[in-house]
């Protein structure tokens, strides 16, 4: 054992740091070189010997009873192995749901959306099991369509779900209501008789889908114990578990998931797809099956984002203090529940924005319909609420003659400001901070068409289309901000489980992670493998694939694994560190006295004091020992929000971003380009800076495409979707996508692992309402809803 | 029906083709490399994209029977294709663009087969590389077309402007990275490329 000094004293926020690898640092993906070489194994990628294809036969109409199944003709073909209804499915538990189990496995007497699944095919090829599907006879005899508020309300109106007893049919004023949460403080009205200047404004969203590249798809793999192993694409594989094992009739132990490569996820993995089919069709069959959708079922396989209608009033004094707000959501949820209460805590309780108003009405509900089922998307409810105050902010510093940045600014909540649901806001909240940082980037020059040899097209709205050279093209800036909640609120149990073992191999001391979180693109394992090295001093991490052997580690979602999950790998690191350091002072303890007095610390292999000092190696002190340990984390506990006044501490943590968006409009053709979406987000601490500039560059183009092209299309005469492929349903190309570049703010959270924000989700708030300000600038048009369309910037 | 064609330098057989089989299909359930990614099927995302004697094609608009007799790279010979075109083109300018694989290198070109875990210790194409190093891999699914499309690009425009590599890649859709990191990417690519044909 030596003595030597290593460099610097670490302290608690950075200790570790001079282990290669932790945190702050970016360190490139674990999957990397499997991934730019093709041999990443998505979900789609499985492959068993004897395996059989699933085929998935979807309803041709949104609402109708189911007069006649036939499947005689389709289980005659030959390559056809199995053909499933309702009628075999073989537990007493036929519907799942995460949190309402209203979704039949297959229809029963009655469909309610379109694309509801119907009947499942099992054969040997995919376009056998596609053409057995298309000769089952299905009758129909349709029913009247829920489509709106006013179909769903209506006094004589049909109900979409028939004797609801779940905890939300109690409180709602109607059975086609999924749930309602209003949220009052102060007094609104009163606060309205104040106000200088009032502005109102309706305010439209379309669905938006999630448009995740891997597609749908898993194997199941029936098992000799009559149980079934599933290697699957999903956000959480937990949620599943409890979701799959009752409808299959197993405990959950005889369902053994793990988790296949994931391409994207986007919150249109959170519910089930094929999971239970494909299990379904494995132990019908005794024979591996896989299901792998194309990209037109993928628009029916999932939820998509709310839709939504958003009334809303705001009042300010004449120098611009907000007086009041009013407002009324209404999310179309779409057939069935999904995620829409928790949506509508989300829309209800962040409905305010990042602003400081002490007098509110607000009152957000989701309705049941026959259009496609809506659950989560990134953003999460706070979406569609920031595109619609952020407009409504626009419009009051226009009535108010100020400019709408400082509007924004002068009303900008900050650390210690209560929320609507008087849950103070107990962290840094830089909001006006953000702003200013975005205001202040110079602006692009100019005209950058223009070129020696002429325009070039590829820089002017229409492309190479070749629309324009310059004439009829329009500057304008907008500007927006938002606040998005971090992890599951309203009273969830939002906890995350790490399994962490440390040991020495071939004379190195090497930490392994096992944790059930669905990587689905974000880095979590990056990240997991870099606390590992901050924690543990070690430079080897392996992470273990994820799956159901170890305890839940709650959903890729709402911003919030490498809070949660990560702050279960910090937590399960520092328990093995405690073993470890328990295993050196038993053996090595006579030797130092700073062992039993000094707080002691694992750095680059070594036992050190945490004044730098070296006391020994990691592998003589572990020597044949492995340490493990699997513990369950939890950030602090939230309360739900109360269902008349909507009070409550129902949040654990917040987050803020900021753009600034440049756009230029040919104002004659209605063609809008991007050229540039600058955006500002406090991140608390950047774990990994290169993949926070990923997330908040990804989020913002997702916000960009619902500002100017996305948008699901539902007949609303036949609740059909119309647009269900990449040809009809545009995201952004890099040709639509501007340059994005991004300000990083570290505002540590005290209550956070290593003071980190979730940051997932706040960049695709702002983006789309920042672009819509900026078109608006260009063209001085209302424009109240996403996506904007050519004709309604030509009038035609 | 029975199709042969060389992948990734090798002579390969596929029985029993069903006639409606895309060459994407194919090469994913009958030769074992899913490499080449389904993310659409419509020929919209280019996530299959791979090379039909040297030009890009999305492999999902290819009837299998459509590449008998020819040649086929695909991502899991990228790394491979592009180490037998830089050994072919030591020291050799790109400027004139005509820097293409030529067919008598294509066909004495063979793969070597990696098998590894973890994909440490994997030789990696320039461009491969890059995506790692400037963080454009997020959920990756994307990223085998993407190689393919920015490699082949940068073959006949080795120092690409931004709108080059926009107009190049416009065919490929990401839907996690924002293509910020994308660009990133095929910038250093083009810029090691640079150096090291300054240093040879």
């Amino acid at each position: 054992m030596g003595s030597t000094r290593t460099t610097g004293v670490p302290t608690k926020i950075t200790q570790g740091s001079r282990t290669k690898g932790g945190i702050g640092e970016s360190t490139l993906r674990p999957d990397g070189t499997l991934k730019v070489t093709g041999e990443f194994a998505y979900s789609s990628d499985m492959w068993h010997e004897d395996m059989l294809w699933g085929q998935t036969l979807r309803s041709t109409v949104a609402h109708a009873e189911i007069v006649s199944i036939d499947t005689s003709e389709a289980l005659a073909q030959a390559g056809v192995f199995a053909v499933l209804t309702y009628d075999d499915l073989p537990a007493e538990m036929k519907n799942y749901g995460l949190e309402i189990q209203d979704t039949p496995v297959l229809a029963h007497g009655k469909v309610r959306h379109h694309g509801e699944p119907v009947a499942l095919v099992a054969a040997d090829h995919p376009e056998t099991a596609r053409r057995a599907a298309a000769k089952i006879k299905i009758e129909y005899r349709e029913l009247p369509l829920i489509t709106d508020e006013a179909s769903a309300t209506a006094p004589d109106a049909v109900l979409v779900h028939e004797g609801r007893d779940d905890e939300h049919s109690r409180h709602v004023p109607h059975p086609n209501i999924v749930h309602r949460q209003p949220i009052i403080r102060g007094d609104a009205a009163e606060a309205a008789k104040k106000a200088d200047v009032i502005v109102r404004g309706e305010y439209t969203f379309g669905m938006q889908d999630q448009a995740f590249l891997g597609p749908e798809s898993g194997l199941a793999v029936p098992a000799e114990d009559g149980g079934v192993d599933l290697y699957v694409a999903t956000q959480w594989l937990h949620s599943d578990l409890e979701q799959i094992a009752p409808v299959l009739g197993l405990p959950e132990e005889k369902v053994r998931m793990t988790l296949s490569g994931v391409g994207g996820a986007f919150g249109g993995r959170e519910d089930i797809s094929m999971q239970i089919h494909a299990c379904l069709l494995a132990l019908r069959t005794g024979k591996p099956v896989k299901i792998v959708y194309n990209r037109f079922e993928s628009f029916f396989g999932h939820v998509h984002r709310h839709p939504a209608k958003l009334h809303y009033e705001h009042g300010a004094t004449k120098d611009g203090k907000l007086t009041h707000m009013k407002c009324r959501i209404v999310l179309d949820g779409g057939a069935y529940a999904s995620a829409s209460p928790a949506v509508v805590g989300n829309a209800s309780s962040l409905s305010v924005g990042p602003y400081v108003v002490e007098n509110v009405d607000i009152e957000a509900i989701a309705l049941y319909t026959n259009n496609p089922p809506c659950g989560a998307m990134r953003g999460f409810g706070a979406v569609q609420a920031c595109f619609a105050y952020e407009a409504q902010m626009d419009k009051l510093a226009a009535k108010l003659g100020m400019d709408p940045v400082e509007l924004r600014q002068l009303n900008a909540m900050e650390q210690g400001t209560l929320l609507p649901t008087g849950q103070v806001v107990d962290s840094p909240a830089p909001v006006a901070e953000i702003l200013r940082r975005v205001k202040s980037r110079p602006l692009p020059p100019e005209r950058q068409w223009e070129s020696s040899e002429g325009a070039d097209v590829r820089q002017l709205p229409g492309g190479l289309s070749n629309t324009t050279h310059g004439e009829g093209v329009v500057r304008g800036v907008g500007y927006a901000v938002g606040i998005k909640n971090v992890g599951f609120s309203e009273g969830f149990d939002d906890y995350s489980t790490a399994k962490v073992r440390m040991e020495v191999i071939n004379g190195e001391p090497v930490a392994t992670v096992h944790t059930a979180m669905a990587e689905v693109g974000q880095g979590g394992v990056t990240v997991h493998a870099q606390i590992a090295r901050t924690e543990l001093g070690v430079t080897q991490v392996t992470i273990h694939p994820a799956d159901t052997q170890v305890g839940s580690a709650g959903s890729s979602s709402a911003s919030r694994q490498t809070y949660v999950t990560g702050g279960a790998v910090k937590n399960s690191c520092e328990l093995v560190r405690e073993k470890v350091l328990e295993i050196g002072r038993r053996k090595f303890g006579t030797y130092h006295p700073a062992w039993a007095t000094a707080e002691l610390l694992l750095e680059g292999g070594k036992v050190v004091t945490d004044g730098g000092e070296v006391l020994g190696d990691l592998v003589d002190v572990l020597e044949d020992e492995s340490v493990e340990v699997e513990a369950e984390w939890r950030h602090r506990p939230t309360e739900p929000f109360d269902l008349r006044t909507g009070q409550g501490n129902g949040h654990v943590q917040y987050s803020f971003a900021a753009h600034r968006a440049v756009v230029e409009v040919d104002t004659e053709l209605g063609l809008v380009k991007v050229i540039e979406l600058a955006c500002a987000q406090d991140v608390g601490k950047a774990l990994n800076p290169l993949s926070v500039l990923g997330q908040i560059q990804g989020g913002t183009t997702q916000g960009l495409g619902v500002a100017v092209m996305e948008e699901i299309i539902v007949d609303p005469k036949t609740a059909k979707v119309k647009n269900p492929s990449f040809t009809d349903y545009l995201i952004p190309t890099i040709l639509d996508t501007p340059t994005i570049p991004v300000d990083v703010l570290e505002l540590a959270d005290e209550h956070a692992p290593y003071g980190l924000r979730g940051i997932g989700e706040a960049p695709t708030l702002s983006s789309t309402p920042a672009v819509l300000a900026a078109i608006r600038n260009a063209t001085g048009l209302e424009l109240n809803k996403t996506p904007v369309r050519p004709e309604h910037l030509t009038g035609t | 029906m029975r199709v042969n064609f060389t992948v990734n330098g090798r002579q390969q057989e596929a029985d029993d083709v069903w006639e409606g089989e895309s060459l994407l299909y194919v090469l994913r359930e009958r030769m074992g490399l899913p490499g080449s990614k389904n993310a659409c099927e419509q020929g919209e995302c280019g996530s299959c994209t791979v090379r039909l004697d040297g030009v890009p094609v999305c492999s999902c608009l290819v009837a299998a029977g459509q590449v008998e007799g020819r040649e086929v790279v695909t991502v899991e010979g990228l790394a491979d294709f592009a180490k037998q075109r830089e050994e072919a083109h030591q020291g050799g300018a790109c400027a004139s663009g005509a820097c293409g694989t030529s067919l008598q290198a294509a066909q004495q070109w063979k793969a070597h087969g990696t098998d590894s875990q973890t994909g440490e210790g994997t030789e990696l194409s320039p461009v491969q590389q890059a995506f790692i190093d400037a963080g454009a891999v997020q959920c990756g699914f994307c990223t085998p077309g993407l190689l393919i499309a920015a490699d082949e690009m940068l073959e006949h425009n080795p120092q690409p402007t931004d709108a080059d590599i926009r107009e190049a890649l416009s065919g490929n859709l990401c839907r996690c990275t924002g293509y910020e990191k994308i660009l990133d990417a095929v910038r250093l690519a083009a810029a090691r490329q640079d150096r090291q044909e300054e240093a040879v």
